[in-house]
């Protein structure tokens, strides 16, 4: 498992280590900023997206083991929006804070942005055990499902920023509703067995 | 990367008809007239303002300097040439370079149509001739808050205007780009925008000194990317106001529908006139960036009319240019 996660953590840092080199190597073509911008937004989206598909593909595949890997997922969720955050906030607005609140009052898709980064940030800061602890197994499960907020703020910050191509954003929009509908259909599935269970109960 | 395929038949290897006919003349007629005939060819051929050579690449010729140029320091070549907006052939600004680089530009025809005395269609090397090539090293913003300097080489819009003869009645010039979805992948479908491409401007707007047809960069044949064989440039407005590729120029009396206008009239008005005082909907124009600035150079303060408010202000003397955006 160890080596497992460790795989999987450079993994996880190879889109970084390639934008790093892309931008060693000066490849990052005539708009570095768009670039970056760019590519952190998307990995920030894909994490999450793979973040929640770890329970879809747990239970279909029998894999219990993948849960393990969650957090660490989910933390590189936080880690690509932080970074697309920064970029922002320093290479795009250079840290002038009244231009930011204006974007985000003004532009609907700053405030979506801004909306999923806000709904990670609890999360990645009670990821530990001891939060979890802390809090009770219940009530940080029952937190950390802000994370079908959060992606779904996020996917609609990329449909809203798009000029006229939606057809990307569309797919990943479409991905998490794929993994939304897994978790309702999940869900309404255990009440129904839960009411019947009651019934026979009662019956009895 | 840009991998350039050669032509079947280069074009300038290609007699052109009127070489042609002369050179039939010159057989015919008599010796000296032969000669005086043969080195007004060479002259035509070497020294004129136009070869008949239509390459992205091959240089252009006879280029004049222009008052109106900018002495800012140009984008480079390449930059100009890899990252722009071609939606016909792709949605991002990087993959046009590539998917445009087969485009034909030959034999291609511009159709001058609608409120003129002489509607005409005229080939696309006589509209090279039509007025001499002038560089123009101008300003280029994009509604999406990136900006180049660029030096154009074209002739001012009026020219062909003039030798068009519009009615007095036509108050508005609409351009169209060529529909050719075998060339233009994204023009098979409506899901990115609705084909062919279409602009307009004002008859003030068009007739303004600034306003340019181009059909080079950078002392080179326009390449494909940018728009050839020909397109339209103004300077004090937003980069996709100058339409690329155009096949026909009409002139009406009311005001053309304008693409970005169908898709999104409350992000992009018919004038789209550079302006830091009026934000997109979904971004600040006061600021943009310098393409080929380093990663850490702050952005540069967008100008009104992108800096071209002493030429162009009066033109909108008195209208809400936050109305009329």
């Amino acid at each position: 498992m160890r080596a497992l996660k460790v795989l999987v953590f450079l993994l996880c840092l190879t889109p970084l280590g390639l934008l790093v080199w892309k931008g060693y190597q000066q490849d990052l073509g005539a708009n570095p900023v768009d670039v970056i911008t760019r590519a952190t937004g998307k990995w920030t989206l894909v994490f999450l997206l793979i973040t929640l598909s770890v329970t879809p593909v747990r239970k279909l595949a029998a894999l219990p083991w993948l849960i393990r890997l969650r957090r660490m997922l989910g933390l590189f969720a936080f880690f690509y929006g932080t970074l697309h955050l920064t970029t922002y906030v320093w290479l795009d607005k250079f840290f002038n804070v009244q231009e930011m609140l204006h974007d985000i009052v003004k532009r609907r898709f700053i405030t979506a942005g801004m909306t999923a980064f806000a709904l990670m940030l609890p999360l990645a800061l009670t990821s530990t055990a001891g939060w979890i602890r802390r809090l009770g197994g219940k009530r940080w499960q029952m937190l950390h499902r802000l994370i079908y907020f959060s992606a779904t703020a996020a996917v609609i910050h990329f449909v809203w920023l798009v000029k006229a191509d939606k057809r990307r954003p569309f797919m990943y929009g479409v991905v998490l509703l794929l993994l939304l509908a897994y978790r309702f259909a999940a869900w309404s599935m255990t009440k129904a067995r839960t009411a019947r269970k009651q019934q026979l109960a009662i019956s009895s | 990367m840009l991998i350039k395929k050669p032509g079947d038949i280069p074009s300038s290897e290609i007699t052109s008809k009127s070489n042609y006919f002369t050179r039939r003349k010159f057989i015919t007629g008599a010796a000296a007239t032969g000669a005086a005939i043969a080195a007004g060819l060479y002259l035509r051929n070497h020294d004129g303002p136009l070869e008949d050579t239509v390459h992205a690449g091959s240089k252009l010729s006879g280029i004049v300097k222009s008052q109106y140029s900018t002495t800012e320091k140009p984008t480079s070549f390449k930059d100009i040439t890899n990252y722009n907006n071609y939606y016909e052939f792709g949605t991002d600004k990087y993959s046009p370079a590539g998917l445009a680089a087969n485009f034909h530009t030959r034999p291609w025809t511009v159709s001058i149509e609608g409120m003129v005395k002489k509607p005409k269609k005229l080939d696309i090397d006589t509209i090279l001739k039509l007025s001499p090539l002038e560089e123009r090293i101008y300003r280029h913003r994009c509604v999406e808050g990136w900006s180049m300097v660029i030096p154009w080489v074209g002739f001012p819009l009026n020219a062909l205007i003039k030798q068009a003869e519009p009615l007095g009645s036509a108050k508005f010039v609409a351009f169209e780009t060529v529909f050719a979805p075998n060339q233009m992948p994204n023009q098979k479908s409506n899901d990115v925008l609705f084909w062919p491409y279409v602009e307009g401007l004002r008859m003030d707007e068009a007739m303004h000194p600034l306003t340019i047809l181009a059909v080079g960069l950078y002392d080179e044949v326009l390449p494909n990317v940018d728009g050839a064989p020909l397109r339209l440039v103004v300077p004090w407005k937003y980069g996709f106001k100058g339409i690329k590729a155009i096949v026909k120029i009409r002139f009406a009396d009311t005001m053309p529908p304008t693409t970005w206008n169908i898709m999104a009239s409350n992000e992009y008005g018919f004038y789209s006139n550079v302006n830091p005082n009026v934000d997109h909907p979904r971004w600040s124009q006061k600021t943009e960036r310098r393409i080929g600035d380093s990663l850490f150079a702050p952005k540069h303060p967008t100008l009104m009319f992108n800096g071209y408010s002493d030429q162009v202000a009066s033109l909108y003397s008195g209208m809400d240019l936050k109305k009329y955006f």
